[in-house]
């Protein structure tokens, strides 16, 4: 089971209110995009699902939340600290195991980052930094995916692959988008948000890229 | 000009200070002060390396002395950094730090004598006080996402493993050799209370009147700071911790009973250990105030009001020596030389050597703190003035200074000041053991007339007042918008 529906969820910043109060019901198997203006609260949406989620979801926050200092597998290892004991996750922090550094590489390789695999984060271009936390996301292997603006930095191309890879693995997800073609491509669902509240919910199949261009 | 605070408030100071020059004691005392000072260049410049063997010794316990109070300081202040958030620990920290190395040190000696521990924890203390502040602003400034990001069920030591400490340890290992610096000058002045550190010698040879031995003391303490950074590898560190304790020294052994007695009779205010009653204590604790307690609380701010503007004119007309926007690079290099060689001798031996020169006033301690202090903060500001890009047009000259760089770099020369502003009055408390009547003063001459019930009250309100002070000082640093990086 990983559909969830939550109910009057709202976010005030200062006296201004952001979001909400809306309800939003997602079920499994759907990958919901959100789409809308920027500053409409699909940012502050994620995070309040996340909340709300309990932190039980893999999440691509729009900041990617890299550790800078660390090299790329640290970074990706992360995601499933919660996976092993404390002397495991410390011995891997000085000097990671063949197992754990194979199946990184293989999901680095998958977003063709392998090379940087020992690069500190800080000295990362920002398209690489995106794919690092795309890894995490993917290696922490949750029910459910919340990605904000997860393809922002990258070319076509990759933005395709990480699309596929992301879609392909987490059977539910809710991904915040500004690109309307790929939203149509990959997700089923297109929720449109405007003023923090919902004010387009369609199946993607439904919809061309003009019906939602009404929303900016 | 008068509607900006931060002129406002730089004009109260100067006031103040000059106020304070009409009622303090600035005078030169001695019969040929500059004969004496010249016979002192004349040492530093023929030094006598070859005097005693004991130079090296003294040398090699300096640089112990300093890594081992330092570490153990180091790795107590980063765990009460971790708990650095709750009330108590705060206030059990800022009272650590508030009092001075060497009041530790006197503390120490009366109940564990000439034993290494001493130097040690009087160095180990106040730094643990320091380390835990600044270490725990250092990981209070990591980025959090990272941490929000991890699975629920992360223990709280791998996510600040992964998740805290990366984000800061460039920025800890930064301070802590910082610190270590300010360790070895801590670690020299402990000769002034008779620990076997260079201070013990520097004071043995000037009242021998040995200037070319002093000399040579303070050429080698100069060479070890200024060679930190080639002899303080990452690789060799643990090397030196490892050893630094074998190269203490034996000391004397400490005797239990004294310090049982320090703690049951000593300490315990004299009247109540008479059992004269509260009525006897009350009258006990009036006299300490008037005769002791007050007027050393005068001296003490007088003089640190006096030697915090002298700082900051000293730092204003430094900061040009090593900026690259005045000088050529033979110039800017000698002006580091001078620069460097005023920030790393502590003011306790500027302070001791111009005493000696001078005589006892207040004079040579405000030189003496305004030259340490000025030569901080003037190449900190002197190097903040080279990562500004002028116009190609701009004057030069003193209009460049007044018009183009002043103006931009003064707000942080504020930030600097006043953050030292709890430093030098720490220091100038201290100085008084060397014969000025501050609060240091009537605490040593207690302490010399066996009254440690005397001595531990006025090193309370020593504290007392540093953290009044530093309280004061943040007040004014967020009311003017100041912000800063810690200094020592």
């Amino acid at each position: 089971m990983s559909g969830f529906a939550f109910n009057d969820l709202r976010a005030s910043f200062g006296d201004k209110r952001v979001v909400g109060p809306l309800s939003l019901e997602v079920q499994q198997g759907q990958h919901v995009a959100l789409v809308g203006k920027s500053g409409a609260g699909k940012s502050t949406l994620i995070k309040l699902l996340y909340e709300r989620l309990t932190h039980q979801a893999s999440l691509v926050p729009q900041g990617l939340g890299l550790v800078n200092a660390l090299p790329v597998f640290h970074n990706v290892f992360m995601g499933q600290l919660d996976k092993h004991p404390l002397w495991y996750n410390t011995l891997t922090l000085i000097r990671p195991f063949r197992k754990d550094r194979d199946t990184v590489g293989a999901l680095l390789n998958k977003l063709s980052i392998s090379d940087k695999q020992w690069t500190p984060a800080a000295s990362l271009s920002g398209g690489q930094r995106q794919r690092v936390a795309i890894a995490r996301a993917l290696y922490r292997n949750a029910n459910i995916l919340l990605a904000d603006e997860p393809i922002s930095a990258l070319d076509e191309p990759m933005a395709h692959l990480v699309m596929k890879a992301l879609t392909d693995q987490f059977s539910t997800s809710v991904i915040a988008l500004h690109d309307v073609d790929m939203a149509l491509a990959y997700c089923t669902r297109i929720v449109g948000i405007q003023d923090g509240r919902i004010a387009l919910d369609q199946p993607a199949s439904e919809l061309q890229a003009a019906d939602i261009m009404a929303l900016y | 000009m008068l509607s900006y605070p931060t002129v406002r408030a730089s004009l109260l100071f100067l006031a103040i200070a000059v106020a304070g020059l009409f009622v303090a004691d600035i005078a030169i005392t001695t019969a040929n002060p500059w004969r004496d000072l010249g016979q002192f260049f004349i040492g530093v410049a023929t030094p006598n390396f070859f005097s005693t063997e004991g130079l090296l010794t003294a040398l090699l316990r300096t640089v112990a002395f300093g890594f081992v109070g330092v570490a153990l300081g180091s790795f107590f202040g980063f765990l009460l950094a971790l708990v650095y958030r709750l009330l108590p620990v705060r206030i059990f920290c800022a009272f650590i730090r508030a009092i001075h190395e060497l009041f530790w040190a006197l503390i120490f000696l009366q109940f564990f004598g000439f034993h290494p521990l001493t130097g040690v924890l009087a160095i180990a203390i106040p730094y643990a006080g320091i380390f835990a502040k600044v270490y725990s602003e250092i990981l209070e400034e990591s980025d959090p996402e990272p941490s929000r990001l991890l699975p629920p069920g992360t223990s709280a030591i791998a996510s600040f493993l992964y998740a805290r400490i990366p984000d800061c340890w460039v920025q800890i290992r930064t301070y802590t050799a910082y610190r270590l610096e300010c360790g070895l000058r801590s670690s020299a002045i402990l000769g002034f209370v008779g620990l076997p550190t260079l201070g013990f010698y520097l004071e043995s040879s000037f009242s021998q009147g040995m200037y070319s031995d002093a000399g040579a003391m303070l050429i080698l303490f100069y060479v070890l700071i200024a060679t930190m950074p080639i002899w303080v590898r990452p690789k060799l560190l643990p090397a030196y911790l490892l050893a630094a304790p074998f190269f203490l020294g034996e000391g004397f052994p400490i005797v239990w009973g004294n310090v049982e007695r320090f703690f049951t009779e000593d300490i315990v205010p004299s009247p109540l250990r008479n059992g004269e009653g509260l009525a006897g204590l009350s009258s006990w604790l009036g006299d300490v105030m008037i005769t002791e307690a007050l007027p050393g609380i005068w001296n003490t701010v007088v003089l640190t009001q006096i030697a915090l503007v002298a700082t900051g004119l000293l730092s204003l007309l430094a900061f040009p020596l090593i900026s690259k926007h005045f000088t050529g690079p033979v110039r800017r290099t000698s002006g580091h030389v001078f620069l460097v060689i005023a920030r790393s001798t502590p003011e306790y031996i500027l302070a001791y050597i111009l005493l000696q020169l001078w005589g006892p006033s207040m004079l040579p301690a405000v030189v003496a703190l305004a030259l340490h202090n000025g030569g901080i903060i003037g190449h900190l500001i002197g190097r903040q003035t080279n990562t500004i890009e002028l116009r190609p047009d701009a004057p030069a000259g003193f209009t460049r200074y007044s018009w183009e760089l002043v103006p931009r770099v003064y707000r942080s020369f504020l930030a600097f000041l006043f953050y030292r502003w709890e430093i030098i009055m720490r220091e100038t408390a201290i100085l008084g053991i060397l014969g000025i009547y501050t609060l240091g003063f009537y605490v040593d001459s207690a302490i010399q007339n066996i009254q440690f019930d005397r001595a531990m009250i006025l090193i309370l309100i020593t504290a007392s007042l540093n953290i009044g002070v530093d309280v004061l000082g943040r007040y004014i640093r967020r009311k003017l918008a100041l912000q800063t990086m810690p200094t020592c």
